[in-house]
């Protein structure tokens, strides 16, 4: 692993009011929303971050903004990881969506979109993936009744 | 008329019950559809190969078509987004027909309680037989069959009824 990488690569974030941390061996990085797809772009085309590893979010019900969403890169030249945490509140769950950098954000955003509700302004298709059509909330959010079914055949007497 | 029946006269004719001939004759010839969708596969193919061969219970070939089989085997959980295609499954298979629950997840959900889980699948279809286990032994999925070899052999099979 490429430890001098993350350090230029910490330095190089360290503004526009991102606040890039080491954590458990990897970069993490906070950042503001409108910051998202412009640090992107730098890790994609200045740091050689070619691998899109997944986007998710989590939820804090007692905190104010109270989602985090989630993207990891993976760097397969340099072996190197750097996650970016972007705080939405629950009254707007809005990012920037990635379609336009990685393919693979199309399907991982719909994901994220089934299961937290984060909307990605720019990904056209957020239909449900895992889920439904015609299912209500999002389960993987903290205030989903962990025993509530929706379910799509009638049940039997 | 051969020269050595004309001699004993043995077996010409024999007498029984038509619910125990056509019970003793359906349970041997159980075409079971494998409707499989999780884990318990594994335990599935075990016991329906040799070590274990459940072809001795006349249920070894399965009928990848509904049309043709007897036995639905629900093998694996069940999720309320797959529910509909079980029970599609099961409305396109015809009479006499009979449904095994393989496995916890089947039976109940097994330990699956939450959005996307059904909690059994005798919410949607009737069951005939439960194998309990998380994945059930292959001697449990033997006692399963005999178990309903013999819920078959002891029912009443009638010629017409009011679904055929």
């Amino acid at each position: 692993m490429d430890q001098g990488l993350l350090e230029r690569l910490r330095e190089r974030l360290d503004a526009e009011g991102r606040e890039p941390v080491f954590a458990h061996g990897l970069l993490a990085v906070q950042l503001p929303r409108e910051a998202l797809l412009e640090t992107v772009k730098l890790l994609q085309d200045e740091f050689g971050f070619d691998m899109f590893l997944d986007v998710t979010a989590v939820d804090w019900p007692e905190r104010e903004p109270r989602f985090d969403v989630i993207h990891h890169f993976y760097s397969t030249h340099d072996h190197v990881r750097v996650r970016l945490k972007t705080a939405v509140t629950e009254a707007d769950p809005v990012v920037d969506s990635l379609v336009g950098h990685y393919g693979s954000a199309h399907f991982m955003e719909r994901e994220c979109h089934d299961m937290y509700g984060i909307v990605f302004r720019g990904n056209a298709d957020l239909r449900p993936i895992l889920l439904y059509e015609g299912f209500e909330g999002h389960p993987l959010r903290k205030d989903y009744p962990k025993e509530r079914e929706q379910p799509l055949v009638r049940y039997r007497e | 008329m051969n020269q050595v029946n004309e001699k004993t006269g043995a077996f010409e004719y024999l007498t029984t019950r038509k619910d125990e001939l056509v019970g003793w004759a359906r349970k041997f010839s159980i075409f079971p559809y494998p409707f499989v969708t999780a884990c318990c596969a594994m335990e599935f193919m075990s016991v329906s190969s040799t070590m274990y061969d459940t072809d001795r219970f006349g249920a070894a070939l399965p009928r990848f078509s509904p049309r043709q089989s007897d036995l639905l085997m629900v093998v694996g959980t069940i999720t309320h987004k797959q529910a509909p295609i079980l029970k599609k499954v099961y409305e396109q298979m015809c009479e006499p027909k009979w449904v095994m629950a393989f496995g916890v997840c089947a039976t109940s959900g097994g330990f699956y309680r939450n959005y996307a889980a059904l909690q059994g699948i005798d919410k949607i279809i009737p069951v005939d037989v439960y194998i309990p286990g998380c994945p059930p032994r292959p001697e449990s999925v033997i006692d399963g069959i005999m178990q309903l070899q013999d819920k078959i052999a002891n029912a009443s099979h009638p010629i017409i009824n009011e679904k055929f």
